[in-house]
């Protein structure tokens, strides 16, 4: 890929969606937008996931590789950096993101590498990673969510799907600032969200705070449920390698 | 031609798209994304796939130039992965279609498949492209037409 696609949106779009915020979030919240960094190395795919997150009232930054990724983060030491433009020393501190989205497929580094290397960080795990990718691959779903990815969303990128990570990311923000000062284990809370709300009826979402896997998207299957994080899914491709 | 024939004639344009089997839901998801500050949203990233086309169909074509007994398959089909991501973005259906059949032409290894698929994937790419140039220039000038 040539050119960069760094961009940064700080502007509120102009449509915004009506969506239902957990109980607990309150004016503050609402007003700070979620910062999402995109990583594709697909051109036309940066477009479209970068369009997604601003209709969806999310500040974006989108890069072309992992590489630019850690690199923004402030991730990368002097011995990882690779032949990029950027100059090394610039005295950044590094980009602070809620979330994270990643293509699987990028040459260089793999969404999955880099997936590995935020959670192996001990100042980024806890930034939520969800995974992009155009296949259906039980094993690489299984591998990538075991390595701590959120969720793994089968591209094409849908509207549905970036306001569902939204909703729940805005949700359980309330969370993570909260156990930002504990040593909890983000995902035995996870799994415990998932518990309670896997015996509810998948639809209800008011009572407690939303699943990440809220039936709300019309391809969702019943397999959201379970009590142990499955990734979302379109509702042909429930195919096994 | 006034506002509502100009209109008329792109919703029969837009439909027999869909009708015909070129586009897919995809790209009605891309048009959930046009608002009035972003009106030309999927013309845009329709105009972004067919420039960012070019370098992938060189890619594909220099892959398969190689000596027989020397191609990387793998390779060739990480390419038409690539092509088949961007493909899929636009809702680009026949074309996306003749990508499939592509790979499973690398997967077994059958050069000559890939070539005569990679030629009708051009061909239907090439339609696409004509077809969707129309139907954008319909869509501005049904909006530069007159109101009645």
């Amino acid at each position: 890929m040539g050119s960069n696609s760094v961009v940064s949106n700080r502007r509120m779009p102009e449509k915004m969606n009506c969506f239902d915020l957990s109980p607990n979030s309150n004016s503050e919240s609402e007003a700070e937008e979620v910062h999402v960094l995109a990583v594709d190395d697909s051109l036309v795919d940066r477009k479209v996931i970068e369009r997604l997150l601003k209709i969806s009232s999310c500040k974006v930054t989108a890069v072309d590789s992992g590489w630019r990724a850690l690199k923004l983060l402030g991730l990368l030491d002097d011995e990882e950096e690779d032949k990029s433009s950027f100059s090394s020393s610039d005295g950044f501190e590094g980009l602070k993101v809620d979330l994270i989205i990643t293509d699987y497929w990028m040459p260089g580094m793999t969404g999955y590498e880099l997936l590995k290397k935020i959670k192996e960080s001990s100042s980024f795990r806890e930034i939520p990673v969800v995974i992009m990718s155009s296949e259906n691959v039980m094993a690489r779903i299984d591998r990538c969510l075991e390595e701590g990815a959120e969720e793994f969303i089968v591209k094409p990128v849908k509207l549905s799907d970036v306001t569902r990570l939204r909703d729940y990311y805005m949700a359980t923000r309330e969370i993570r600032s909260a156990e930002s000062g504990i040593n909890v284990n983000k995902r035995k809370l996870q799994e415990s969200f998932d518990v309670s709300t896997a015996s509810s009826s998948p639809s209800s979402s008011s009572a407690s705070p939303p699943s990440l896997f809220s039936s709300s998207a019309p391809c969702s299957p019943s397999s959201l449920d379970s009590p142990t994080r499955r990734p979302k899914m379109t509702s042909f491709d429930h195919i096994l390698i | 031609m006034d506002r509502k024939q100009s209109q008329l004639q792109v919703a029969c344009a837009r439909r027999s798209l869909f009708d015909q089997g070129y586009l897919d839901d995809q790209f009605i998801q891309l048009e959930h994304l046009q608002d009035e500050a972003n009106p030309n949203f999927v013309e845009e990233v329709v105009r972004l796939f067919y420039s960012d086309s070019v370098r992938m169909i060189q890619n594909i074509e220099q892959a398969m130039m190689i000596n027989k007994p020397d191609i990387d398959f793998s390779k060739l089909d990480d390419c038409m992965h690539q092509f088949k991501g961007s493909s899929s973005s636009i809702g680009a259906r026949k074309v996306i279609k003749e990508c499939s059949k592509f790979r499973e032409y690398c997967y077994a290894g059958n050069i000559e498949g890939c070539i005569k698929t990679f030629q009708l994937l051009k061909q239907e790419h090439a339609t696409l492209k004509r077809k969707l140039e129309t139907y954008f220039q319909l869509v501005k000038e049904a909006g530069l037409a007159e109101s009645t």
